[in-house]
């Protein structure tokens, strides 16, 4: 799966969540940049991204993602 | 909603709630709306996430209070003002095995395990009492599912201090208390994470990340099973079966095979099978849920496959039995009709998926599982829970026998020419009292079941009964009719609020039960409820109708009974009767004591 592909996919994934339509995620997309992504929202996320790709990331994982390349970073080393 | 019924797909429910919220909440129909209490003893954020969109598909608009993370026993015990204001009409207590403060430690003597079950217990038990006294509304606990390490292995469950024998303890006195206190549901995760799982259920990361009771995964069919306790408390449960015949309840197509080779009995798997199933419905008699047939067969030949030695379920068993050429849809109606509640109160149970398809598409409201293979019928209705029991009154046992009662009544009247004479003839007689304690339960459960005799639609809990029967502003009245055929228990309830200054009485909840339409019913209870205000010294009532999609046909009863329309309000009517002066009974067919 290429770079392109996965965020493709992560895209989706995050309309989805987010329920919004207008998302498009980038490199550096953090939390600060949609609205209802808090901490709350972050656990369901990760959820809903270890079910598109098939990976469960482990605790280690979760707790050192800065931002969504680093997520595409991830599922990258791990699809 | 499909999405919302089992089986449905965890995943999908999970990443699209927020769109699913907002389809449900684009559904115009009617809802009602009620504030729910959610102590947790972890974070309960997804849980009420998901909770809503099944609460919204049984009708049910939830507002929610939150207790801060793992602060249920401090809001439960100490009356925090943002609860207090908030004014529950439901508490529940998310409550799980990570909760438990005494636990017992391997080898540890008896006596001291005995001490820290009682403490444990009492811990929970004066959060109860607490609750149940300062905010008067239904209380749900879950008990607790099994840990997810055994340090003694297999003998946990052997030992006192074994920790999955104490979790058996302690759930043995959570379920001794919910069975004698009224208004107080048992959560069973015990049983749901067994069936889920419990290795899929528990997870340690997302205990430790995220202080999570379950998985993420397990959260829907958490909220689903939650969900069908919470609208059975709010009258939202269905109450009626109709069933295909062929290859639903037996293997084989009874007009083409004959009675004698369907797959029904002890003799193959599949006959056995089906054998299983017929024996599920039977038991849901038990519960009073009502068995009818919707099929298309000859009579004839249904009846022949009915009385196969080797089934299950009798003739007998059947309120309704429709086996003709008719669509289903209109059979379906047809039979609701017939025994007279709505056509949304039934689960349609059918191996066809057209058949499912054109009884969806006409009879709104209407339940219909898809039951996949014979060998998943009976998992695919019961996890639906669509006749979740709360609590079980003499009334549900015996209900299928009244139903049975009603149709022979029906023959009865075809006998008779004039009404009155047929009223006479099935020797009624009523007993009209205030509320009684012993009848509570009946009397809630009445107040959310009654839809269509009902003038104000005013739904009671357990412990609303227990307030209005306790306080003299208020008269209440209880009417149960027996006849020639049998006894009908409780059959109607009329509250009314004691106005002093005016002496007036009006009039918030009066409503019966559409099994004992056109009996006359609703005059002996109005005798009786003049009695009662002019005993108190009151002169006039003073009756509303407050009009529902479902309450048309009481739309003129106040002035049938000879009320005076003095106004309309919006669309509602208000109506009083003058009691000050003599007056007939109108009651002359039933002998009340």
């Amino acid at each position: 799966m290429t770079r392109e592909e996965i965020f493709e996919e992560l895209n989706e994934v995050f309309r989805d969540v987010f329920d919004d339509e207008s998302i498009v995620v980038t490199d550096e997309t953090t939390a600060d940049d949609i609205e209802d992504w808090d901490s709350l929202e972050h656990i369901n996320l990760l959820a809903a991204v270890e079910q598109q790709f098939g990976v469960k990331f482990n605790m280690g994982q979760i707790v050192t993602l800065k931002n969504v390349g680093e997520m595409v970073d991830l599922i990258e080393s791990m699809v | 909603m499909k999405e919302l019924e089992y089986p449905f797909d965890s995943e999908y429910i999970l990443k699209k709630s927020k769109s699913l919220r907002r389809q449900l909440l684009a559904d115009s129909s009617s809802r009602m709306h009620k504030r729910i209490a959610v102590l947790g003893g972890s974070t309960t954020h997804d849980f009420i996430r998901i909770l809503e969109l099944f609460l919204l598909n049984y009708g049910i608009e939830p507002e929610f209070y939150e207790s801060e993370y793992a602060q249920y026993y401090q809001d439960a015990m100490f009356d925090p003002k943002e609860l207090v204001s908030f004014s529950p009409d439901l508490i529940y207590i998310h409550t799980g095995y990570r909760n438990i403060e005494h636990l017992p430690s391997p080898g540890m003597p008896s006596s001291d395990v005995d001490a820290m079950l009682d403490a444990e217990f009492e811990r929970f038990r004066s959060m109860w009492e607490h609750l149940a006294s300062r905010y008067m509304c239904p209380v749900i606990q879950n008990n607790f599912e099994y840990p997810y390490y055994r340090v003694m292995g297999n003998y946990e469950a052997v030992d006192p201090s074994g920790r999955v024998r104490y979790v058996n303890r302690l759930n043995e006195l959570f379920a001794g208390y919910a069975a004698g206190h009224e208004a107080f549901y048992i959560h069973d995760i015990n049983y749901l994470s067994a069936a889920y799982g419990l290795d899929k259920w528990i997870d340690p990361a997302f205990w430790n990340m995220y202080k999570y009771m379950c998985s993420m995964q397990a959260i829907p069919e958490f909220a689903f099973s939650l969900s069908h306790i919470i609208k059975a408390v709010w009258g939202r449960n269905k109450k009626a079966l109709a069933l295909d015949l062929d290859n639903t309840l037996w293997g084989g197509i009874v007009g083409d095979d004959g009675p004698e080779n369907l797959e029904i009995g002890q003799e193959t798997a599949v006959a056995e099978t089906y054998a299983e199933f017929q024996t599920y419905l039977k038991e849901q008699k038990s519960i009073g849920v009502l068995l009818n047939v919707d099929s298309k067969n000859d009579e004839a030949n249904a009846m022949a496959g009915l009385e196969h030695p080797d089934g299950v379920l009798r003739p007998d068993d059947f309120i309704e039995i429709r086996a003709n050429w008719e669509p289903k849809d209109r059979n379906l109606v047809d039979i609701a009709s017939a025994i007279n509640i709505l056509p949304d109160s039934f689960v349609f149970v059918d191996d066809n998926p057209a058949e499912r398809m054109i009884v969806e598409d006409q009879v709104p409201g209407v339940a219909v599982p898809d039951i996949g293979q014979p060998e998943e019928y009976i998992r695919r209705i019961d996890r639906n829970g669509y006749f979740e029991v709360i609590g079980l009154s003499e009334d549900d046992k015996q209900r299928n026998t009244m139903y049975k009662a009603n149709a022979e009544r029906a023959h009865l009247q075809a006998a008779y020419t004039d009404y009155h004479e047929y009223l006479l003839g099935l020797k009624m007689t009523a007993h009209i009292a205030p509320f009684e304690p012993l009848y509570y339960n009946r009397i809630s459960q009445l107040t959310n079941k009654s839809n269509q005799f009902n003038l104000t639609t005013l739904r009671c809990t357990v412990a609303d009964i227990e307030r209005y029967a306790g306080d003299d502003r208020y008269i209440t009245l209880y009417g149960q009719l027996s006849d020639k055929f049998g006894d009908n228990g409780i059959v109607s309830l009329v509250m009314g609020e004691i106005d002093p200054e005016a002496q007036v009485l009006h009039i918030r909840l009066w409503l019966m039960s559409c099994r004992v339409l056109k009996r006359d019913m609703e005059c002996a209870m109005l005798d009786a409820v003049v009695d009662a205000a002019r005993a108190r010294g009151l002169k006039m009532l003073y009756g509303y109708y407050l009009p529902t999609a479902k309450n048309g046909m009481v739309r003129e009863f106040y002035g049938t009974m000879g009320f005076e329309l003095i106004e309309e309000k919006g669309n509602g009517t208000v109506w009083s009767l003058d009691v000050s002066g003599d007056r007939e009974v109108r009651n002359t067919v039933i002998t009340v004591e």
